[in-house]
């Protein structure tokens, strides 16, 4: 039995990962993939906690999670394909300006 | 018969109806209807005061006091104590003038049919006539001075009014009516300032106004004579709500609502009668006639000094020695009456033209003839008297007044006869003879001869208004034939107004030297004429004789029998005012009626209408029969057919003081004999045609030892010039300083300009730069640019990177953990 603890902190590391690939990354893909790892992180603090507790909210709201988190990935791309046909790049820093 | 009184609301009312018509349709009615409406309401008037008199006649003259209906009260001020109703007052004094006012003033109006016959603002002249009717009876039915008050402002107004009547005369004589209106006007402001201290004294010192209170008796001693000697006599009126009180408290024993006094000989003869004036429209049955046990009083001894009228109250407060208490000073009754009356003196100088505000009455001859007639002859200028006479305790009671209202009087007589002598203008030796012989009246009043001084008033009401109307009739027929004579006989029936004829010449219609031989031009106006000269003149037996004679008689008895210097004083003055008044009125008729035409306008001029001639005959029969009013006892079997003393003792029942005078023979017969004889030397000087000497000029004025007299007299003693220096003058004086220096230079260029522009300015830019600029539009703007500096400043953290907003994001939610943490770590 894996203590609630481990994931806890697998969970933060993973949180903190995310975070850091939102921050630093610049290409639009990988920035989309470093949020679904926050996402995940905090799934799986959800699962732990739901295990724990023996509760079935936390598993619950994971599958809620994980159905927005597929949306908003397929509206995301889609947006990221319409920017990259208009500036041919998908770089968000140049990205910064209302216009075009 | 107890509401007869009543009757007394109407007398007022009539001539109200009939100016309100003509004032508001009277140009759509025409000039036929307009004047018989006015002559109407004259007339109605007329008759109410016929009634009133049989009134009196048949109550045994009991006086009446009337609330007239929709008046009840009039200055109510609970709070200080001040009630003065609106009542009238029905008794021989206010019933004798209502006679005169509404009968000669009903002749004038029909005289003014015929005398303003074409003029333009016919309907208008009647709607003053009515006007002034409504005042004049306001005044003398008054039963406290506040009326009296009303009317008398009313009637000087209405005679403003008439006076610039013809205000739009061509050639400036419109513009010199109205500055005599003006002046009527103002002198007559001074006058009324003494009437209105004198109210105000009156008031302070008795706390009411009413002459008598409904219930008192006014005349106590002629009461009591009447009731010894077994005649019919009653005074009295159902008490008003406030009188009852003490009426019933006096005689708990009948209970009855309604108690009447009346005043019985003592055997309860049939004769008794009693005047009701039922209070609030209640009619108060004549239970009082038949009732024995009602009791029945001989004076007023059962009424408290408060609830006594003005005079009562005087009578009681000067047997007990009472002091009058004027707030930090008090002073003793005597005195105050002595003011009071004094202050009366000066209004009645002024409405009565004595010396010293005589000088509007000759210059109110502007006014059209009827007007001079009606208002400043007959009837207002006689309210002085009238208003003397009324408060004849007040004048018996203060010596020293007396003898100062006899020195006016007879100074003014004398002084005013004067000047009649020396006068061109037909009207205005009329006007000079009116304030003489309103002198005379005053000066009887000042001598204590109060029925004398009614009786002169009401039969010089007749004969000068006679006069008057004369003068005017004259002056219609010199106007017409100096029309005629202008139009080479076409205008003889061209009626154009009165003013057209001024507007062709500057001939003047009025004046005498114009005039001549008229008496065949115009013969009943001659006849008629002739017998008010001889009425005024005093040629017995008209009835100038027997009111001057009484006036004289009395005057001479009140120094013989009181030790009266006035008297003395007055006899030798009045004596010779009225060898003056004869001189100056036989020099009139001949230059107007005897010698030869002088113009061909008066050789053209032809006797008036019926209408203005009806009017000069009945006046003529009243100024030769009026005298017989009054015949005196014992004089050639005349009170044998007459009767004795009728009017003084129709009076003395209301006039306390009046007295009858005494027949003087010597007397009688010194002035006649000196009225004959003044007659007999002005035909001298002025007949067989030199009335108007070459030069145009006066006979008198061309001798070398008379002319300086005549000049002077012809000057008018410069009592014109005399107030124009003294006054006039001065006061234009400090007009114009006040009106240039202090006002323009000063108000104007120097405040105006100087200190208030200035200030403003200075206000204005401190206000607008500092204040405005600086303050409220620096706030308003700084309030923008600090939005926009510290909006551009914040516009630099939207950068538009989504990094940027990631990591303040990320701060952002640590910050809130953090916040939310650090409870926990503290524990």
């Amino acid at each position: 039995m894996v203590q609630t603890e481990a994931f806890v902190m697998l969970s933060a590391v993973l949180f903190i990962l995310g975070a850091m690939g939102v921050l630093l990354r610049r290409n639009a893909i990988l920035l989309f993939m470093s949020v679904e790892l926050m996402l995940n992180a905090a799934n799986l603090a959800l699962v732990a906690f739901a295990k724990q507790w023996n509760q079935a909210e936390g598993h619950l709201f994971v599958f809620f999670v994980m159905a927005v988190a597929a949306a908003e990935v397929a509206i995301g791309l889609a947006l990221i394909v319409a920017i990259f046909r208009t500036k041919q790049s998908i770089n968000i820093d140049e990205m910064h300006k209302m216009e075009g | 018969m107890e509401s007869y009184p009543q009757l007394v609301t109407l007398i007022v009312f009539i001539p109200l109806i009939g100016m309100t018509i003509n004032l508001f349709f009277g140009s759509r009615l025409g000039e036929r209807w307009s004047g018989i409406l006015g002559s109407g309401a004259a007339l109605l008037s007329f008759s109410v005061a016929i009634l009133l008199y049989v009134y009196l006649r048949n109550s045994g003259y009991a006086a009446a006091v009337v609330n007239p209906p929709f008046f009840d009260g009039w200055i109510r001020i609970g709070s200080a104590g001040v009630e003065i109703p609106w009542q009238m007052r029905v008794d021989t004094l206010s019933v004798t003038m209502m006679l005169v006012v509404t009968g000669v003033g009903s002749l004038i109006h029909i005289y003014s049919m015929g005398y303003m016959h074409g003029d333009a603002r016919f309907s208008r002249f009647f709607t003053y006539l009515n006007l002034f009717l409504v005042f004049m009876l306001i005044l003398v039915t008054g039963n406290n001075f506040l009326m009296m008050f009303v009317g008398w402002e009313g009637v000087g107004l209405c005679s403003f009014l008439l006076i610039g009547f013809w205000f739009d005369k061509a050639n400036g004589v419109g513009w010199r009516n109205s500055l005599a209106a003006r002046k009527a006007m103002v002198a007559n402001r001074v006058g009324d300032f003494g009437l209105l201290m004198a109210i105000f004294l009156i008031f302070w010192t008795f706390g009411t106004l009413d002459y008598y209170r409904p219930g008192e008796i006014a005349s106590v001693h002629w009461v009591e004579a009447q009731a010894a000697g077994g005649e019919h006599g009653a005074e009295g009126a159902a008490p008003a709500e406030g009188e009852a009180h003490t009426a019933e408290a006096v005689a708990p024993a009948e209970g009855e609502a309604h108690t009447t006094e009346a005043v019985a000989p003592a055997e309860g003869e049939a004769h008794t009668t009693e005047a009701v004036a039922p209070a609030e429209g209640e009619a108060a049955a004549a239970e009082g006639h038949s009732a024995p046990a009602e009791p029945v009083y001989l004076n007023n001894d059962h009424i408290l000094t408060e609830q006594l009228g003005v005079f009562g109250q005087a009578e009681r407060m000067l047997e007990e020695k009472r002091e009058v208490d004027f707030g930090p000073f008090s002073l003793p009754i005597e005195t105050v009456i002595v003011l009071i009356t004094l202050f009366m003196l000066l209004g009645a100088a002024g409405k009565s033209a004595q010396i010293p505000l005589f000088v509007w009455l000759p210059d109110a001859m502007a006014g059209p003839t009827p007007v001079s007639a009606l208002i400043h002859a007959a009837t207002m200028v006689t309210a002085g008297v009238y208003m003397m006479v009324r408060s004849n305790v007040f004048y018996y009671e203060a010596p020293f007044t007396s003898l100062v209202v006899t020195l006016i009087g007879a100074s003014t007589a004398l002084m005013a006869g004067y000047i009649a002598i020396g006068q061109w203008d037909i009207k205005r030796v009329l006007a000079y003879s009116t304030i003489s012989q309103l002198g005379f009246m005053v000066a009887a009043v000042g001598v204590g001869a109060y029925g004398a001084a009614m009786f002169h008033l009401v039969t010089h009401a007749f004969f000068k208004a006679l006069l008057f109307l004369g003068s005017g009739s004259v002056i219609h027929g010199m106007e017409h034939g100096h029309h005629s004579v202008s139009h080479h006989g076409h205008g003889h029936d061209d009626h154009g107004g009165h003013d057209e004829h001024h507007e062709e010449a500057p001939f003047d219609p009025q004046d005498m030297r114009n005039m001549g031989g008229l008496r065949k031009k115009m013969p009943i106006t001659f006849i008629t004429y002739l017998i008010g000269t001889l009425a005024l003149a005093g040629i017995f037996p008209f009835a100038g004789f027997w009111s001057k004679d009484e006036i004289l008689a009395d005057s001479w008895l009140a120094g013989l029998t009181n030790n009266n210097v006035g008297g003395y004083i007055a006899f030798g003055m009045l004596l010779v005012a009225a060898a003056f008044t004869a001189f100056y009125m036989w020099r009139q008729m001949e230059m107007v009626f005897f010698n030869g035409p002088r113009t061909e306008a008066a050789d053209h001029a032809h006797e008036s209408p019926l209408t203005m001639t009806i009017p000069l005959m009945a006046l003529g029969a009243l100024s030769l029969l009026g005298g017989f009013f009054n015949t005196p006892a014992n004089v050639l079997g005349l009170d044998r057919i007459f009767g004795a003393h009728i009017f003084t003792s129709f009076l003395q029942p209301t006039v306390l003081h009046a007295h009858a005078g005494e027949f003087q023979p010597v007397i009688a017969i010194g002035a006649l004999s000196l009225a004959i004889a003044a007659i007999f030397l002005a035909r001298s000087i002025y007949g067989k045609g030199k009335s108007v000497t070459e030069h145009n000029s006066d006979p008198l004025a061309e001798r070398a030892e008379t002319g300086m007299i005549w000049r002077v007299a012809n000057a008018r003693l410069y009592w014109d010039e005399t107030y124009f220096r003294l006054f006039e003058n001065p006061f234009n004086k400090i007009s114009v300083f006040l009106a240039d220096t202090l006002d323009w230079r000063f108000w104007h260029d120097y405040v105006h300009n100087n200190v208030i522009a200035k200030g403003f300015n200075a206000i204005g830019g401190l206000l607008s730069k500092p204040v405005d600029l600086g303050l409220i539009d620096g706030t308003v703007n700084g309030v923008g640019a600090l939005a926009r500096w510290t909006s551009g400043k914040m516009r630099r953290s939207q950068t538009g990177y989504v990094r940027t907003y990631a990591v303040t994001l990320m701060l952002g939610v640590v910050l809130v953990i953090v916040i939310l943490l650090l409870p926990m770590l503290q524990r």
